[in-house]
Order: structure tokens, then C-alpha cells, then sequence
């Protein structure tokens, strides 16, 4: 009899932890279902439909994914400018970003002077500062062309220009590298000392330290920022929507400004549904490959993950 | 660099008073004079860069400020005028009265207000569920918290916007405040990390005083978690504020628009007026940079513990 009562206790017991722990989580978990579970798997069954909002939707196969890739032009223009100015970017951030974290980790003086320095861009991300670069990079009255003729140089006109319109935007980017650089320090304060004692006996200098002791100590922050910096950039809109409004001839279309057109200027919500999931893939296959990838460069000392 | 100079600086290197002797020895061990030369050089090239990256980074801020206090003429000047001259504070009177900036104002405080609220609370309660209870399906349901913040937010977009369409929300506050009452993944990694650094045996203690569950979380963890809520609570001040897709795609009225709307729209109109843009941005970015300075503490304690953000 009490052997019997005893697993049932124990279950009982056990199954009011569980329905505790949930309770714990469910403000998440309900919002999961239905803000993200449901609209993804909804989205989904949405690209294979012709829904204007107004009517209803038509099941139209595979019709929406035939016109992404015959018939209309624009989302592979939209998933080039994306591509390039992730390619662009996002390395050249990540390698700036290290590179001023490694000049703050050398034991300067005002460091948290310097670290708000670099972190203050990133707080002001939006409209304001794209407002505030929409002015910089002005041909005639912005400061950049204004300092480049005083050396003699007729400055591009940036973003009124086909070819300069998407370097600019990356090199507007590079303004917001400051939560790397916090990141960054951080991971360097972590790097053990005594290995830069050991690389001092043997006669090792600054270039060397860093390329064979600090790069390959923080290929796992490297690596993290990487796939979250180009998950990021992939998203790259604001900019694009106040600054250029995708133009030059379409020359900073970027993907999520197209798919936002689409679904909320043209009200094409099962184009637009097709355009989203294409999106997604090709993340997931970007981020896959950087996870393949990571095995034969990224340096774990312990057989923990990051998170 | 003289030798006097030399040995100051391998002193100051070597932190402790009256170290001499073992900063020569030192010296001798890291070999020659040159070494140290080359180290001082390499000093001053540290400050130099860095001076050179605070000019980049400090640069565009400062001169949106000067510029949103200058006049059209002064704003052309070749060559470039640092500082205003004369100072038109007028342009910040007239920028805001173009545009409703006290309404936008009044829409984005309440926005950002409510979010802060429910992302404070949600987060908390859930990150506690994840940190401290042990359940059935609790490390699976973590795995997939933490893969949604991989999930860009495009590809649910349009059925999420259907969902509150149907609910008659458009063009209300709802869609923005609503679901960060359901929590925000990122904030939750960041409590839960912060959560595992408490002492167990604090929650032990507490039960044995007779303390039950809920009361340990609201009596005892909200008061030592302060700083990570804080942290919660200045970087959902910060997405809230410079919010830009959301308000655009749920706020189609005037009346209901935010400051990041709202200069959007000013933007299309005053573009030629570089010194009212200027001061309508300046305007616009003061709070999110007055909240940065006075929390900046908790804003690196929230990167650096979670190691991501951005």
C-alpha cells in the first residue's frame, strides 16, 4: 500500500512543479504561440495564396515564387544590395570594433571617457541619426564634401550617386560599432594573462601577441558577433526607407524595404509572405554555413558553448 | 625620448613604490633600451588612435549640434564653421513648432513608458521560471527562446499585423505595447544570466523562514537583481524610442504618431532646411543621450553580461 501511494506522491508532486514552472513561463509561451509560431507557420501557407487584404485569399500554388525569380527583377536586385552591404559591412565592423577594443585594452588612461565615445552612436540608431547622416553626406552642404573640397577633392555625390549610394551606407554602419567594442573589451579582460607572459619570454611583440594569442582567444565572441552582426544587417530598413527611399535607380533597395513595400504600400500580403520566407532561407543558409564554417576556425578552450 | 624619460615611464609600468630595483631588473630581462623606447613610441601611437576614433565617432553628434544652431548662411561656409556664430536658438522654437513635437513627444513617452513596464514585468516573472524552477520541457522551451532571437521579426510581420488588424487595433498603441507584456527574449536570456548569479541558498534561507516562492522573486531577487533590471529597463527605453517599422506600419493617423514617425514626415518636407532638421534630430535624440549618460553603468553591464545586443 505504501509502495503504491509513494510513486503517485511523487508524481503528483512533480507534476505541480511542472505546472508551477509553466505558469512561470507562460506570459512567453503564450506569446510564442501566437505572435511568433503562429505567424510563421501562418506566413508560410500565406506565399502560396493571392491576398489583397480587402478579399479574400485565392490559393495560387507556386505562383508567388515564380515571380520572384521570372518575372519581377527586383528581390534579386534587393538580395544583392543586401548581400553587399552585409559583405561589406559586417566584416569590416567586426574587424574595427576588435581593433578599438585591443587599443582600449592597453591599460590607457580615461578609458571610460573613450568607451563612451565609441558606444554613444549605437544608442542613437533611428530615424534621428539617419536624419543626422542624411546631412553629412549631403553633396553641396555636408560636412564630408565640405572637407574634402578644402583639400582640394570634389567629394562624390553619395547618396545621390549609383555607385557611392551603398558605400556610404556601410560606412555610415561603421558608426555603430560600439556595442562590439563593449563586447569585445570585455572578452579581452578575459583573456588569461599569464599567455602574453609566456609569448613576452619568448620574444614575441605586439603584432604577434595579438595575431596568435588575442585573435584566436576571442574567435568565439568574433564568431557570435559575426552570425548575429549579419543576421542584423540582413534587416538593414531605416536607413534605406529615410535616407535614399531605395534609390538611387534602386541602388539601395534593400530586401526588407522591398518586402515592406509589398506588404504594406501595395497591400500584396501573399507576395509579400513569399518574399519573407525567401528571406528566411536564405539566412538560415548563410548561418548554417557559418556554423560549418566555425568548426576550423573557431577556438573553444573549454568544451562550453557561449550561451 | 630621453633615458630619464625611459625609466619614468618603466616605473610607472611597474606600479609599486620604491620598485627600482626591480624595474631595472626587469629592464635587463626584457633586454635592451631600445625595447623600452619602442614601447613608449608604441604609447603615445595608442593615444593617438584613439584620439583620431574619438574625432570620427564625436564628430557627426557635435556637428548636428552646431549645425541645428546656425544659420542657412553659416551652414554653407567654406571653410566649414566649427561653432556657431552667431547662435540661433530660434531654429529650435521654429523646427518644433513645424512640426507637432509636443504631441509626437506625448505619443512616444507613453509608447516607450508602457513598453518599459511590460518588459520589466514579463521578463522578470519568466526569467525567473527559467532560472530557478526545474520542469519538465524547461531546457527545450530555453533552446527555443533562444533561437527566436534568431528569428528576424520580417518573416511574422504580416501575420502579426493581420492578427491586430482583426482586433481592430491599427492605428492605436496596442500593437507597440501588447506583446512586450508576452516578454522579449533577449531580456529574458539577460535576467535569467543574472538570476544564476544569486546564491541558491538565499532562496533556501528564505523558504525556511517560511517564505513561499512568489514572495522570495518580489521581496528578496527584485531587489538584488536592481542593476540588470535597470539594464532591462534602459535598453527597452532605447528600442522603444527609436522604434521606427513598428509606429510606421501601425500608426497611420497624425494625431497618433511618434517622434521617429513623425521627424520621418518632416524630413519630407523640410529637407533644404538642414538647420530645422538638424534641431528637430537634436531635439528628438536628447532624451535617449541624457538616459544614456546618467545609466551608462548599466548599459555595459547589460552587453557585457549577455554578450550580445545590437
Amino acid at each position: 500500500m505504501a509502495a503504491a501511494t509513494q510513486p503517485f506522491f511523487r508524481r503528483h508532486k512533480s507534476l505541480a512543479r511542472d505546472i508551477e514552472g509553466y505558469l512561470y513561463i507562460s506570459p512567453w509561451l503564450f506569446g510564442f504561440f501566437t505572435l511568433t509560431l503562429g505567424p510563421f507557420v501562418t506566413s508560410f501557407l500565406m506565399s502560396f495564396t493571392k491576398w489583397e487584404v480587402l478579399s479574400p485569399p485565392v490559393f495560387t500554388g507556386l505562383a508567388n515564387y515564380q515571380r520572384i525569380f521570372l518575372h519581377d527583377p527586383l528581390p534579386m536586385k534587393a538580395l544583392y544590395n543586401t548581400a553587399y552591404y552585409v559583405v561589406l559591412g559586417v566584416p569590416s565592423g567586426l574587424v574595427l570594433a576588435l581593433a578599438l577594443a585591443i587599443l582600449l585594452n592597453q591599460n590607457v588612461k580615461g578609458l571610460p571617457f573613450f568607451r563612451t565615445v565609441f558606444y554613444l552612436p549605437s544608442v542613437t540608431s533611428g530615424v534621428a541619426s539617419a536624419i543626422l547622416w542624411l546631412g553629412l553626406f549631403d553633396a553641396r552642404f555636408g560636412i564630408i564634401n565640405i572637407l574634402l573640397r578644402q583639400v582640394g577633392i570634389e567629394g562624390p555625390r553619395w547618396l545621390g550617386s549609383t555607385a557611392w549610394s551603398k558605400p556610404a551606407l556601410v560606412i555610415m554602419r561603421l558608426w555603430y560599432v560600439g556595442n562590439s567594442v563593449v563586447i569585445f573589451l570585455a572578452g579581452l579582460q578575459g583573456v588569461p594573462q599569464h599567455l602574453y607572459e609566456a609569448a613576452e619570454v619568448d620574444g614575441g611583440g605586439f603584432l604577434a601577441k595579438t595575431w596568435h594569442i588575442t585573435v584566436p582567444m576571442m574567435t568565439p565572441t568574433i564568431f557570435f558577433n559575426l552570425v548575429m552582426g549579419i543576421i542584423g544587417s540582413f534587416q538593414v530598413f531605416t536607413s534605406s526607407y529615410v535616407m535614399t527611399g531605395g534609390g538611387p535607380a534602386n541602388s539601395t533597395l534593400f530586401y526588407v524595404l522591398y518586402l515592406y513595400r509589398n506588404a504594406f504600400v501595395y497591400f500584396q500580403m501573399g507576395y509579400a509572405s513569399a518574399l519573407a520566407w525567401l528571406f528566411f532561407l536564405v539566412i538560415l543558409v548563410f548561418t548554417g554555413i557559418q556554423l560549418l564554417a566555425s568548426r576550423y576556425w573557431v577556438y573553444y578552450e573549454e568544451p562550453v558553448g557561449r550561451i | 625620448m630621453t633615458q630619464t624619460g625611459i625609466v619614468a615611464v618603466e616605473q610607472t609600468a611597474s606600479s609599486a613604490a620604491g620598485a627600482a630595483p626591480a624595474a631595472m631588473a626587469r629592464r635587463r630581462a626584457s633586454g635592451t633600451n631600445r625595447y623600452a623606447v619602442l614601447r613608449s613610441v608604441s604609447r603615445v601611437g595608442v593615444y593617438l588612435l584613439l584620439a583620431v576614433g574619438c574625432l570620427a565617432y564625436g564628430a557627426p553628434l557635435l556637428w548636428m549640434i552646431s549645425t541645428s544652431l546656425k544659420t542657412p548662411a553659416a551652414i554653407m561656409a567654406q571653410p566649414p564653421q566649427w561653432l556657431p556664430n552667431p547662435v540661433v536658438w530660434r531654429n529650435y522654437t521654429e523646427a518644433l513648432t513645424i512640426l507637432p513635437f509636443n504631441l509626437f513627444l506625448r505619443n512616444t513617452v507613453f509608447i516607450t513608458f508602457w513598453t518599459m513596464v511590460g518588459v520589466a514585468l514579463s521578463c522578470t516573472v519568466v526569467a525567473y521560471g527559467f532560472a530557478r524552477l526545474s520542469f519538465r520541457g524547461r531546457d527545450f522551451w530555453f533552446v527555443v527562446l533562444l533561437s527566436t532571437m534568431m528569428l528576424p521579426g520580417q518573416v511574422t510581420m504580416i501575420p502579426v499585423f493581420m492578427i491586430f488588424r482583426a482586433l481592430g487595433w491599427i492605428n492605436t498603441f496596442k500593437p507597440l505595447i501588447v506583446p512586450s507584456f508576452f516578454g522579449d527574449a533577449f531580456f529574458i536570456f539577460l535576467l535569467r544570466q543574472f538570476y544564476m548569479t544569486i546564491p541558491r541558498e538565499l532562496d533556501d534561507a528564505a523558504t525556511v523562514d517560511g517564505c513561499g516562492r512568489f514572495t522570495i522573486l518580489w521581496r528578496i531577487h527584485v531587489h538584488l537583481m536592481k542593476p540588470a533590471l535597470a539594464a532591462v529597463a534602459v535598453f527597452s527605453f532605447i528600442n522603444g524610442w527609436n522604434d521606427f517599422m513598428g509606429p510606421l506600419i501601425y500608426l497611420t493617423d497624425m494625431k497618433m504618431m511618434t517622434l521617429a514617425v513623425g521627424l520621418n514626415l518632416f524630413r519630407g518636407q523640410y529637407y533644404s532646411y538642414m538647420h530645422y532638421m538638424m534641431a528637430a534630430s537634436t531635439a528628438t535624440l536628447m532624451p535617449v543621450l541624457a538616459v544614456f549618460f546618467i545609466a551608462q553603468k548599466y548599459f555595459i553591464q547589460g552587453i557585457t553580461l549577455t554578450g550580445i545586443k545590437g
